[in-house]
């Protein structure tokens, strides 16, 4: 039987289906179920970290994201703007910046930060203790990888609008605020988007500034768990949790998108 | 006082001279059209003006202020100064009607209420008041250029300056730009048009002028330049603007027949 071509790429692309849905069917049903959730969903152990995996790790997972993201971001966008200077020491300081925090591990940053900053000022303390330590640690380096961001999203901007609000009377500041950061934000929801699911996760390093009972992280909370339970059950709800904040947050964003969509 | 007054000129873009030497003066309630080839400065010449380029030197007063002085305040001179651009250049966050207030109310610090009283004044006057609430990306490029006419004169400028207002239209949205920019010229509006539009410009200007390699070749009534050209420069851009099809191959030097 001769087959249109057509039909003949359908017949293919069936097949494709067709032999990726049992090689998924063959892994399932070759791994030994009763050993994994042996290992990995024991109901009791997860049922033992609640309320506090929710009312304390959760919490403090979500606190640490928010408070990095706004300093990282706050300090992002100045150094966006300072890379988009006419005055060129600010451009450097600015280059200079974002290539050495880019280029350090979060981990090692938040450390210098939780223990190098103490011993250089000894009469000051960053204010909000461990609050605060989290902020400026993982905000350093999130603050790196904002501002390129963000100075790709100015740069998207058409160079008409800032022109376009310079001949009206504005000053450059003015035209700045009203008129070109409002369409450069826009443009970087989604990239930034990416920055605050990532920033989530990297609170999990919070544990080298040694966390107590109360202003303990889901990573750290979950590892202690297996700990005492010698069963690393506590690790499938942890990662449950951190889904609970990065699945919604991408709904928010694809609607906020969607918004910015009809106005474009 | 001439709105307009430029003397001598010069606009260099690195080791490229755009503009040689330019004289040339706008009296109130002037229209003036400057055509020429594309590359000869025109639109050099008019960013100069409200200084979106930097003169190379020379002097250029508006209503009087030398713009070139390093103590002038370019923010309260382009307030008197309407631009209207090729690209339109709406912002695109926001509504019409907020693109007419945004300047009234940062710049000129009028209240909401006054800023769209006047904004619904200016958006009747260019047939746009039914699509205040629209997004310019909802908008035809002929209405986007409509809407961005209301905006510079929300500001009443006292001088609006046209840099190829109708080059990025369809043909067919072309007419309702140029009919609202005809009904400013005939309230007295002073303007200073780079154009392509041949028939506006010896319809409508006071004044045409004639540019060719960033310099001013030659100026006058429409019915003068465009009737008895006096320089080979003008005749011949007027022959390939206004008769393309009789452009001959010798002429441009193409053998495509033996």
């Amino acid at each position: 039987m001769k087959l249109s071509r057509r039909r003949r790429q359908r017949v293919a692309r069936i097949a494709g289906y067709v032999v990726f849905a049992l090689a998924i069917v063959a892994v399932a049903a070759s791994a030994d179920w009763a050993r994994l959730s042996d290992a990995f969903f024991q109901a009791d152990i997860a049922g033992s970290m609640f309320p506090e995996a929710i009312t304390v790790a959760l919490r403090n997972t979500i606190i640490y994201t928010l408070l990095a993201f706004v300093f990282g971001l706050t300090l992002g966008l100045i150094l966006a703007l300072m890379r988009l200077s006419s005055i060129l020491p600010y451009r450097w300081a600015a280059t200079a910046y974002i290539e050495l925090f880019r280029g350090l591990p979060a981990l090692l940053v938040l450390f210098m930060v939780g223990y190098g900053v103490p011993l250089a000022f000894p009469d000051r303390e960053i204010p909000g203790g461990v609050y605060g330590s989290v902020t400026v640690g993982l905000g350093l380096t999130a603050a790196a990888y904002m501002a390129e961001t963000i100075r790709a999203g100015i740069q998207a901007v058409p160079k008409g609008q800032l022109e376009a609000a310079r001949t009206l009377g504005m000053s450059h500041t003015r035209a700045m605020i009203s008129i070109v950061l409002p369409q450069a934000f826009r443009i970087v929801i989604p990239p930034l988007t990416n920055e605050i699911i990532l920033l989530t996760k990297d609170t999990s390093l919070v544990y080298v500034l040694g966390v107590t009972p109360a202003t303990i992280e889901l990573t750290k909370f979950a590892g202690d768990t297996l700990n005492t339970r010698v069963n690393p059950t506590p690790l499938v709800v942890a990662g449950l949790l951190y889904l609970l904040i990065t699945l919604p947050l991408s709904q928010v964003v694809r609607a906020l998108e969607r918004r910015a969509a009809r106005e474009r | 006082m001439s709105t307009i007054e430029i003397g001598q000129l010069h606009k260099s873009f690195g080791a490229l001279e755009v503009l040689r030497g330019i004289d040339l003066s706008v009296e109130p309630g002037e229209v003036v059209c400057v055509i020429g080839p594309s590359g000869s400065g025109k639109s050099t010449l008019l960013r100069c003006v409200n200084l979106l380029e930097e003169p190379t030197s020379g002097s250029i007063r508006v209503a009087g202020v030398e713009v070139t002085d390093p103590d002038c305040d370019i923010d309260a001179v382009r307030r008197g100064i309407g631009m209207v651009f090729q690209q339109f250049n709406l912002f695109g966050h926001l509504t019409v009607r907020e693109n007419v207030t945004i300047a009234q109310r940062r710049v000129l610090g009028r209240s909401r209420a006054e800023a769209d009283r006047i904004a619904t004044a200016n958006l009747e006057r260019v047939g746009l008041v039914d699509k205040a609430g629209a997004y310019p990306a909802q908008l035809s490029g002929g209405q986007q250029q409509r809407a961005a006419i209301a905006r510079a004169l929300a500001m009443d400028p006292q001088l609006m300056l046209f840099d190829e207002p109708t080059s990025a239209l369809d043909p067919e949205l072309v007419g309702e730009v140029l009919a609202v920019m005809r009904g400013l010229a005939a309230e007295g509006m002073t303007m200073l048009v780079v154009t392509h539009e041949m028939a506006f410009a010896r319809e409508v200007a006071s004044r045409v002028v004639f540019m060719d390699g960033g310099v001013i070749v030659e100026q006058g009534r429409p019915a003068e330049v465009f009737g008895r050209p006096r320089e080979a420069r003008t005749r011949e851009f007027l022959h390939r603007v206004l008769e393309p099809n009789r452009v001959s191959e010798t002429e441009i030097g193409a053998h495509l027949t033996d």
